[in-house]
């Protein structure tokens, strides 16, 4: 290949280019929004408002990184919030009516009953042969009634829950908010497997060529079920994050948040259809999602306006990554990079 | 993949004429029809059924959009946004004065165009799936509802406004036959009799079959992305004006989850996500079957949720079932062949 041997020879100088690095050009959208933001309103680079809006996007960090390994074999799941709404649902249930069962506990449920139902859509996708996107469009549906049922029409609210399960939001482990540990704590843990087990680059490899990895020896069912299981897992585990967050257990809770989760994924760099992706670029597309949503009210702009201006900044970034690749692809062709 | 579908095309034999998709969805449909005159005694009743259409049709429009983008290997999750977008410029258009022919037509511009710039930013950056794009436009339209209208609501529709959702075109035998329901079929035919013998629908299972193909043989691929998402923009538009008539409001959260039920009801009808196989019949029975199936269920008072539990255990079995077989018969096919090499 002389062209790649080209190209890497005129690397060599290493000079950054906005098109080879996805990272640096999300960073630099967020730290320009946040100076914007900060012109008009000064309180919003406090660190008082920096670590509550990053608590407020700790579930969708740790969705986000889920939905990542997700959308790298090629699959995308949009059943999150449904499992979200069944664990975090469920927990508050038996919590309410046994008051004495300690948090950690209902972590733990919490995470089981989330694996469980990943488990399931790990089952049908990667033994069962459906495509992702049908298969959990039917189990999103089959969850939320099971929420639904679980409820059954009642709603858990702030006075019914323990002060040891609320303080799973607002208190703190080794001077940092628990959610904001439980998420850096997460992130670790997946870019480490990610990028240094065998298993995480199976992943990669399922997503990327699936035919090569099977005759490499991959069980891409086996990798199917696995990342569809974790993703249950995180969704488990922050579904009881999310009830102790919002002090509220609802049966439409949290909808909505998988197509927040591909968004993040999308910004980030994430290719849809399988392969690529990295995960500092999923953390910075989530946190660019939530620092906006929290920006809004702090400009006094109308909640009206969040997801009009949600949707453009979505599809600008999206299109202007396109169009630099473009750019930087005609650039190759013409030898002059 | 398409080996197998050669093969099945040789041996339309009987038994694989019973075992087409379109037939398991007429059983399933006259499964649904006993299972609900047995549960609920006031399930047979001609105009008890003819009332549940007005009530699940307004969702059929965009079905039929639907088919068409999924058969081109396409999809589109931004017509719920579609549909809130156009009834709240109706109902702003409306209340601003003009007359509501002229808000119906501008209804039907905005889906239009809502249609044509997703079919743009689809047809002209390959590089992103259909899913990203309309995600940002779902996003996009929606919030562009709620900067129109934000908690407020628009109304105070003339009667006959209303008459395009609950009136009867004529009766028959004493039993009003809705409006929407022949609207719909008209739709219907038209959306199937061009996809089966027209020009256009051959295009459509070409491109999705083999978009590149298509491109080299003198489909202009570009061109019939766009048309087919300004069609299901139209669509959603026509979807938005039966749903106000039945709402009698215009609210931005208007039909919420509405693309996901539409997607599950096409896939249902036998239409295949990466393209190019499925009918408009299928995809008429299974619109059905999910209408009746919940107009059952709600004679029978179980609640909603259930019904939830339904729809989505029948999306995924339709798949898993025939594909679990076949992986069965693949799995025995080679145990015999590795028997038969042992002796």
């Amino acid at each position: 290949m002389p062209v790649t041997t080209m190209i890497k020879m005129k690397q060599g100088k290493k000079r950054i280019s906005f098109s080879q690095n996805r990272e640096l050009v999300l960073l630099i959208i967020l730290i320009a929004f946040s100076i914007i933001v900060q012109v008009r309103n000064t309180q919003y680079l406090s660190l008082l408002n920096i670590s509550d809006m990053l608590v407020d996007t700790a579930v969708l960090i740790i969705i986000s990184c889920g939905m990542l390994m997700v959308m790298l074999t090629g699959g995308i799941d949009l059943s999150v919030a449904s499992i979200m709404a069944v664990s975090g649902m469920s927990t508050a249930m038996i919590m309410s009516s046994n008051p004495g069962i300690p948090p950690v506990i209902i972590i733990l449920l919490g995470v089981m009953i989330g694996t469980a139902l990943g488990l399931l859509n790990g089952l049908i996708i990667g033994k069962g042969k459906v495509i992702p996107i049908i298969a959990t469009m039917g189990t999103m549906n089959v969850y939320r009634g099971i929420t639904y049922l679980v409820a059954n029409g009642e709603q858990i609210t702030a006075s019914e829950m323990t002060e040891g399960f609320k303080k799973i939001a607002t208190g703190k482990l080794l001077g940092i908010n628990t959610l904001i540990f439980i998420t850096i704590v997460v992130a670790i843990i997946i870019y480490f497997f990610l990028s240094r087990y065998r298993l995480g680059r199976r992943i990669y490899a399922v997503g990327s060529n699936s035919e090569s990895a099977k005759i490499s020896g991959t069980n891409i069912s086996n990798v199917l079920v696995f990342v569809y299981m974790v993703m249950g897992l995180l969704c488990g585990l922050c579904g009881v994050l999310y009830v102790s967050r919002y002090s509220v257990a609802q049966a439409d809770m949290a909808s909505g948040t998988e197509m927040y989760a591909i968004a993040a994924c999308v910004l980030g760099g994430v290719n849809i259809s399988g392969g690529s992706g990295k995960l500092q670029g999923v953390l910075l597309g989530a946190i660019l999602i939530g620092f906006i949503n929290n920006a809004l009210p702090m400009l006094l702009i109308s909640s009206f306006w969040k997801q009009a201006i949600q949707g453009v900044i979505i599809l600008a970034a999206i299109l202007i990554n396109v169009i630099i690749l473009r750019r930087s692809d005609r650039m190759l062709k013409k030898g002059r990079i | 993949m398409s080996i197998q579908r050669n093969t099945m095309i040789q041996h339309s034999s009987i038994k694989s004429m019973f075992f087409k998709r379109e037939m398991i969805l007429f059983y399933l449909l006259i499964i649904v029809n006993i299972f609900n005159a047995i549960t609920s005694e006031y399930y047979l009743d001609v105009g008890g059924i003819m009332q549940a259409t007005r009530v699940f049709l307004d969702k059929g429009f965009v079905v039929l959009g639907m088919t068409y983008v999924l058969m081109i290997g396409e999809i589109d999750i931004s017509v719920a946004s579609i549909i809130a977008l156009c009834s709240c410029v109706m109902g702003v258009v409306y209340n601003a004065g003009l007359s509501l022919p002229i808000a119906m037509l501008i209804c039907i511009g905005v889906g239009a165009l809502c249609g044509l710039l997703n079919g743009i930013l689809v047809a002209k950056f390959r590089e992103l799936a259909s899913m990203i794009i309309t995600l940002a436009t779902m996003s996009l339209y929606r919030g562009i509802a709620w900067i129109l209208l934000g908690d407020k609501a628009a109304g105070g529709y003339p009667d006959w406004f209303t008459f395009l959702s609950s009136g009867d075109l004529f009766k028959i035998g004493g039993v009003g036959v809705p409006f929407i329901l022949i609207v719909f079929i008209v739709f219907a035919v038209a959306f199937g009799v061009i996809l089966r013998k027209g020009v256009f629908g051959k295009k459509l299972y070409m491109v999705g079959n083999n978009a590149e193909t298509s491109q080299y043989s003198g489909i202009k691929v570009f061109n019939i992305r766009v048309i087919v998402f300004v069609i299901i923009g139209i669509m959603s538009s026509i979807s938005a004006i039966f749903l106000t008539s039945r709402l009698a409001t215009a609210r931005p959260n208007v039909a919420t989850n509405y693309e996901m039920e539409a997607i599950a009801i096409v896939i249902l009808g036998g239409v295949k996500t990466d393209g190019g196989s499925g009918t408009v019949l299928g995809v008429v029975l299974s619109m059905f079957i999910v209408g009746l199936l919940k107009y059952g269920l709600g004679l029978n008072s179980i609640c909603s949720e259930i019904i939830l539990i339904v729809v989505g255990a029948l999306l995924v079995l339709s798949i898993l079932i025939p594909n679990m077989s076949q992986i069965i018969k693949q799995n025995t096919q080679i145990k015999k062949v590795i028997r038969s090499q042992k002796y």
